[in-house]
């Protein structure tokens, strides 16, 4: 029965609506496959009585006939997302306790279809991180292990580290992301999963922990394209409760998995070629890039030309909108407090205690740029700078369908490495964030393992609200690249 | 733009987190250090360049304006650290 866990989404489904196993049956395997795996720390709260109830109300509604996109595949849910009646933490002290009276829009869709929910998994402390370090609950251990060095631990990537290490590890079929400035895309390239950042507006920001609310987006995480796309199918849609929601009709993204690519431009931008690349970053992207042409695709090099500058202008417009969001953690509506004697001293006592380094940096610097005096030379000159960004792409788009890049400019880094200085860490991102500052869809999915046998991750970008094409074209790449390497002890 | 110890303690006050004196140094260090590395946009010549405060090219919707929800104190309160009769609880403002 443990082999149910290595199922895909698309095969459980198509295996119960045949009768061959029960949602009960699936989700005690995966809970079983939790319970082994507790050592990765991938789930913050694990809700194995609650995912029994779905489970069992999920084959009384198939008995009915009234079977859902998702009926009894069990799933987890990046602690981000409220859920009605279970804990939600954010990764931050400073939510210590907070029990949400209501359900995020997104995690409401997939129980809507019938999905069971196994628990709330791992995060950075509120997304801020590429590592899953900054989690109060510890951090999450990725299940792979360089063959080079096996006694190393590695990271699994952030912020969706525990999402990424649980759909790695088969103890979830498939997870909830979110992404601000790569936390989907880079963690499925470290943890050798599947994962899309779907177009901003695309899904409902409602009942999502907020960070940097002009670039935050849900997105599901998988084992195959073909799942992502059965995902994203029931996460995205209109929210009225959400007004940068994008009031456009969902499409079949399954049916866009034609497999058929003929004639597709797809860009190459020569500034994603920085000096210093690795050689096997360059080598499985030439790689992406063959199976691309072989699949009768024409790459064509473009020039996105403000692209050296994303990275500074991320760090200044996530940081000032997370000021602005943070703000609402005073000890007062909920979670943590610490006793002040005055208003203010309450306020600074709880918000010191409550919050990491890196959130409080993170705060600090946001507060700084938007402050009078500085908001001119700092985050108005980000904004201005953002549209470049955002342009490079338009004038792209005018030549090719689709844009093929490396994911991360690493594998899976060890677990104390890449520390000692912000910036650094942030660097994981140089690839991802120029995608999230102009709001367009990126998909990673794994093109191949390293010499240490850790997989690397492709990124393929589309124009805003064409998820088809990029799923249609990583379809024609998963189906090459032939990725059936699993983690350890899976 | 480098920050001094006295920067720091006036952001930490903008941003109510107290800080103790001697992290002061390190912290001063640390956002200089990145003030330093996001000021190379200070080479892009964004003259005519309109500010893009969303990718979203929506013009935000109007609803009707009534009342769509309401009425749920005690979920409301909940999750307070500390409530009384119907309020959230401050430690007291006036003497």
């Amino acid at each position: 029965m443990t082999e149910l866990t290595k199922l895909t989404i698309a095969q459980a489904r198509d295996e119960m609506a045949k009768g061959a196993f029960t949602a009960t049956e699936l989700t005690e395997a995966h809970l079983r496959a939790m319970e082994a795996k507790r050592d990765l720390n991938a789930y913050i709260t694990e809700t194995a009585d609650l995912a029994r109830e779905q489970a069992k109300a999920s084959d009384l509604r198939r008995q009915a006939g009234k079977a859902g996109a998702l009926e009894g595949i069990p799933l987890g849910i990046k602690d981000l997302f409220c859920t009605k009646g279970v804990q939600t933490t954010a990764a931050s002290h400073i939510l210590q306790g907070f029990t949400p009276p209501y359900e995020s829009t997104v995690s409401g869709k997939l129980l809507d279809a019938g999905a069971v929910t196994l628990g709330k998994l791992n995060l950075d402390e509120f997304a801020m991180g590429s590592s899953n370090m900054t989690s109060y609950y510890g951090k999450v251990t990725n299940p792979w292990k360089s063959t080079s060095e096996p006694a190393k631990q590695l990271v699994p990537g952030g912020s969706s580290g525990g999402s990424a290490a649980a759909v790695a590890a088969r103890i979830a079929m498939g997870a909830t992301g979110t992404d601000t400035g790569g936390s989907i895309r880079q963690p499925a390239a470290f943890c050798g999963i599947t994962g899309i950042k779907p177009t901003y507006g695309r899904c409902s920001r409602w009942g999502i922990v907020a960070f940097a609310s002009s670039l935050d987006q849900a997105g599901p995480m998988a084992r195959t394209v073909r799942d992502c796309a059965i995902m994203l199918g029931t996460m995205a849609g209109h929210d009225p409760k959400d007004s940068t929601s994008a009031p456009m009709p969902v499409p079949d993204f399954e049916a866009a998995l034609t497999g058929d690519i003929r004639g597709l431009k797809v860009g190459i931008p020569r500034e994603y070629r920085p000096d210093g690349l690795s050689d096997e970053i360059q080598a499985v992207w030439e790689q992406g890039i063959a199976w691309l042409k072989e699949a009768g695709a024409t790459p064509v090099e473009i020039s996105l030309p403000h692209t050296k500058y994303a990275l500074p202008t991320y760090y200044i417009v996530a940081p000032a909108e997370a000021s602005s969001n943070l703000a609402r953690y005073d000890g007062l509506r909920f979670g943590l407090r610490v006793e002040g004697k005055t208003l203010d001293d309450m306020y600074k006592k709880t918000r010191a205690a409550g919050f990491g380094s890196e959130v409080r940096r993170r705060i600090m610097i946001g507060t700084y740029v938007l402050s009078a005096g500085y908001y001119d030379a700092y985050y108005s000159k980000a904004q201005k700078v953002r549209r470049l960004i955002a342009e490079d792409f338009t004038q792209a788009f005018r030549q090719v369908d689709v844009i093929l890049t490396p994911t991360a400019p690493s594998a899976a880094f060890g677990m104390d490495e890449n520390t000692d200085d912000p910036v650094t860490m942030w660097l994981n991102d140089i690839f991802t964030i120029p995608t999230s500052l102009a709001g367009l869809p990126g998909l990673s999915l794994p093109a191949g393992l390293n010499a240490s046998g850790l997989p690397l991750g492709l990124q393929l970008i589309g124009r805003p609200f064409d998820e088809e094409t990029v799923f249609k074209v990583a379809g024609v790449m998963e189906a090459a690249a032939q990725f059936t390497h699993l983690p350890e002890g899976v | 733009m480098s920050l001094d110890k006295a920067a720091v303690r006036a952001i930490a006050e903008l941003a109510r987190i107290e800080v103790a004196d001697e992290e002061l140094d390190h912290l001063a260090g640390e956002l200089s250090g990145i003030l330093h590395f996001v000021e190379q946009l200070a080479e892009v010549d964004t003259n005519g360049v309109a500010p893009m405060s969303s990718v979203a090219d929506l013009t935000l919707p109007m609803r009707k304006d009534e009342v769509t929800d309401g009425g749920q104190v005690a979920a409301v309160l909940a999750n307070a650290p500390a409530a009384d009769d119907g309020f959230f609880t401050v430690p007291k403002v006036v003497e």
